[in-house]
């Protein structure tokens, strides 16, 4: 029965299935290893400090819940929009979804500074914080799209998955509004006040989560030695293109507002000129390598017959991703405060400087470790499960028409 | 005849003595209240017919001058390095016009808030607000996210980093939970100043003042009624405890 | 796999039920149980065994009266349980497994996390003036009636 159902579906290879489980069963524990000795000795081992207070972790973190919300788009195109072409390939969407939430959630809360209080997050809630909302939603995503992908997935329940997929759709909108909102409501930092940022993790998670599914669904795909038709590799690469195009416009708006306010170019200033690394990162992480370089490769013309170029522009939406996060999570906390404006703050509380922050190997062990676990739940259920889309190309037919 | 007037005028005396001890013991009390009138026995919970605040004149505060910043180090037991990762809970921040290059010196703790974007976001409610006004972390339930670090405009939160060990046992503080300036809690409920106050006036700068706003005649509240003061980013409308002057 | 014959398994587990109950006869009869200073004074604020049973409790009730309501009575204060139960040898609750909270607490092995922030010692009491030095404040307390203090207590002769 295993034999069915084999990461190698054509002939089961085992070998390859292992070696991959233990890859990420290596990344895994070498996060815990890390979890292990910040827990004990504190996070005075990382470079996270009073002014930097969500750094390397959080980045990761972030980004793979936000995809995680993104990447049951998929589904949700299918199950709410009728796309039978997604329909298919839901089962993998709503799994890949809850594997990166795992991971995702998983280095938030190994980074909390008490995480043996964890008991008590999930009992003692004040509503008035979005992050408490959070919780809920996070929460409520596992048990909705588990019930989700058994809808999907169960030959008799297959009716109740249009309505299910409805409520998945909703209920990882509003996870996705909050955890932009948790930036959007901070008015005291010049980087977050603003509603856009809800909005804009919306529009993000739609581009990074597709990218995602690009890039397991490819690889899946070659494992098994199978080709994916070129009518659907051109859907979802066009799919991929139109996200990618918002979310630059969305970045565009926000910049542009900002500009305009001039209690707000001294922001903008650091980000777009002179704050070297983090412009960096944002010039060449956020915008070339993760929108208009996707952009070129996804509409030039060979990208309709190639699959290793759709791969590729997945892949740099992925690390135009976490260059966006790091951006917008640490570049809006290494510029300080503004509590005096028209002032020139100096303390030795580190007001008035851009604050410095180099991440150590114990945040990049943790938060690879987020990936870890998502890639190592992903490997077990595509073991287990049938999550491979079975492509119904007569559907598709009827789709064009 | 004599001994009848004596004996009477013996007991009018009496009288009079007794009369006088009865009235002064009714009385005295009194007069012990007056003064005693806004402290707190212990049983009783802090109430919001209270609210603390500090009012500093910045023009009475020395350039270089650290007097509260040290005794807020010693009262709460910090360890008063500056790093990076180090806990503060006040600090002096020195500014400067950068149209006319004036520069001023201020403390800046927090600014306890009546409105605190700290206790908004925190998830667990840890980050609270007493009734009297002092905002504060409650170290039980904090589980260490230091999201009210990321919405406090005063940057008035610190996180602990390492484990600590001979802490001042009125003020107890550890590793993974955030902190903050509590008004000195501890002896505010006892009726005192907070460290930083006491040393700023006992060294005869008398910059800062602190008290009860709610009560219009504390030094405070008139202070606040006759003179101009600002508050620190007055355009986020927090209605901070803490106002300034000469800024 | 074959099923083990009846009296081989029932052999096997007289054999793990007397391993496991010669195991708990010193714990029964006491040998191992904590030993641990009582701590100054008479008595404790509350019966012994109540204490035993309910300490969490009264902790967790007056912890919060405190933190969120700032009433401060002594009688379940955590800083007054330690200045009675500070181990005379190491002066602390819990540096060493003999200390007050630690003794019981390692037997049972429950992990405490309240020392990773309260002090396990007691605090040098730091006599405070009422308002050190001279202030403008008010707050000052009358500490004395300017009546009382006069001597009127009906002994002037």
């Amino acid at each position: 029965m295993a034999n069915e159902n084999c990461i190698n579906q054509q002939d089961c290879k085992p070998i390859q299935f292992w070696t991959l489980l233990g890859l990420g069963g290596l990344v895994v524990l070498i996060a815990l290893y890390a979890f292990f000795t910040l827990e004990h000795h504190g996070h005075v081992l990382t470079g996270m400090n009073n002014q930097i207070v969500w750094g390397l972790p959080h980045v990761f973190a972030v980004f793979l819940i936000v995809a995680a919300s993104g990447v049951l788009n998929v589904a949700s195109i299918g199950s709410v929009f009728g796309k039978k072409v997604y329909k298919a390939r839901a089962p993998l969407s709503g799994m890949l979804a809850l594997s990166m939430l795992a991971g995702g959630l998983a280095v938030l809360v190994l980074d909390l500074g008490r995480p043996d209080r964890l008991v008590v997050a999930m009992t003692y809630y004040n509503f008035k914080s979005i992050f408490a909302w959070n919780m809920i939603f996070y929460n409520g995503f596992f048990a909705i799209v588990g019930l989700y992908l058994i809808t999907l997935m169960d030959r008799n329940l297959k009716s109740y998955s249009k309505t299910v997929g409805m409520i998945a759709f909703l209920w990882r909108i509003a996870l996705t509004t909050a955890t932009g909102s948790i930036f959007g409501f901070l008015v005291a930092r010049v980087g977050y006040n603003s509603a856009l940022m809800a909005p804009m993790f919306i529009i993000m998670s739609f581009a990074y989560g597709l990218a995602v599914f690009l890039l397991v669904q490819t690889a899946m795909y070659k494992w098994n030695n199978l080709a994916l038709d070129e009518r659907i590799l051109i859907r979802m690469k066009n799919l991929l293109g139109v996200f990618i195009a918002a979310s630059l416009y969305f970045t565009v708006v926000f910049h542009l507002t900002n500009l305009y306010f001039a209690k707000q170019w001294e922001f903008e200033r650091f980000i777009l000129l002179e704050g070297g690394f983090y412009t960096m990162v944002f010039w060449i992480g956020q915008i070339i390598i993760g929108g208009v370089l996707p952009l070129l490769l996804l509409f030039s013309p060979g990208a309709r017959h190639s699959t290793g170029m759709v791969m590729l522009a997945a892949l740099l939406v992925i690390v135009g991703g976490m260059s966006q996060m790091f951006v917008t999570i640490v570049g809006g906390q290494a510029f300080p405060l503004v509590m005096f404006p028209g002032y020139q703050e100096s303390s030795t509380f580190y007001d008035g400087v851009i604050n410095a922050y180099s991440p150590t190997i114990w945040e990049y062990m943790l938060g690879m470790g987020g990936v870890g676990i998502a890639f190592v739940l992903t490997v077990v259920a595509v073991r287990v499960f049938k999550f491979l889309p079975q492509d119904d190309f007569k559907a598709l037919e009827s789709d064009n028409a | 005849m004599n001994d009848i007037v004596e004996k009477k005028v013996e007991e009018r005396r009496n009288f009079m003595k007794t009369g006088a001890v009865v009235a002064a013991a009714t009385v005295a009390p009194g007069a012990l209240l007056y003064g005693v009138a806004h402290s707190r026995a212990p049983e009783e919970a802090a109430s919001s017919s209270v609210r603390w605040g500090m009012l500093i004149d910045t023009s009475k505060c020395g350039d270089g001058c650290n007097d509260c910043v040290t005794a807020c180090n010693t009262e709460n037991g910090l360890s008063g390095e500056t790093g990076p990762q180090d806990t503060q809970y006040i600090r002096k921040l020195d500014i400067k016009d950068l149209r006319n290059g004036r520069v001023h010196s201020l403390p800046m703790l927090c600014q306890h808030c009546e409105n605190p974007p700290c206790v908004d976001v925190c998830p667990t409610g840890a980050s609270m607000k007493r009734a009297d006004g002092i905002v504060r972390v409650d170290q039980h339930i904090c589980i260490g996210c230091r999201y009210c670090m990321m919405a406090c405009p005063y940057k008035a939160r610190s996180f602990v980093h390492e484990p600590l060990t001979d802490q001042n046992p009125e003020v107890p503080r550890g590793k993974g939970c955030v902190e903050s300036c509590t008004f000195c809690v501890q002896r505010v409920d006892r009726d005192e100043n907070p460290a930083c106050v006491d040393a700023c006036n006992s060294n005869g700068h008398m910059a800062m003042l602190f008290g009860d706003l709610n009560d219009p005649q504390s030094p405070i509240a008139l202070a606040l009624q006759s003179q101009p003061s600002t508050e620190v980013r007055a355009d986020l409308g927090l209605n901070t405890g803490v106002r300034y002057q000469g800024i | 796999m074959a099923r083990l014959a009846d009296w081989l398994r029932l052999a096997a587990m007289m054999f793990v039920s007397a391993v496991l109950a010669v195991a708990t006869v010193p714990a029964v009869a006491g040998v191992d149980l904590p030993k641990l200073e009582m701590g100054k004074g008479e008595k404790c604020v509350e019966d012994t065994q109540y204490m035993r049973k309910n300490h969490m409790e009264l902790l967790k009730h007056q912890r919060d009266d405190t933190m969120r309501k700032g009433i401060r009575t002594t009688k379940h204060s955590l800083k007054q349980c330690v200045e009675c139960h500070a181990s005379s040898k190491t002066g602390s609750v819990a540096a060493s497994k003999e200390d007050f909270c630690m003794a019981c607490h390692v037997y049972t092995s429950v992990k405490l996390d309240c020392w990773d922030c309260h002090a396990t010692k007691p605090g040098v009491k730091q006599i405070r003036q009422g308002s050190s030095g001279q202030t403008s404040n008010a707050r000052s307390l009358l500490t004395t009636s300017p009546l009382l203090a006069s001597g009127m207590d009906g002994s002037k002769k």
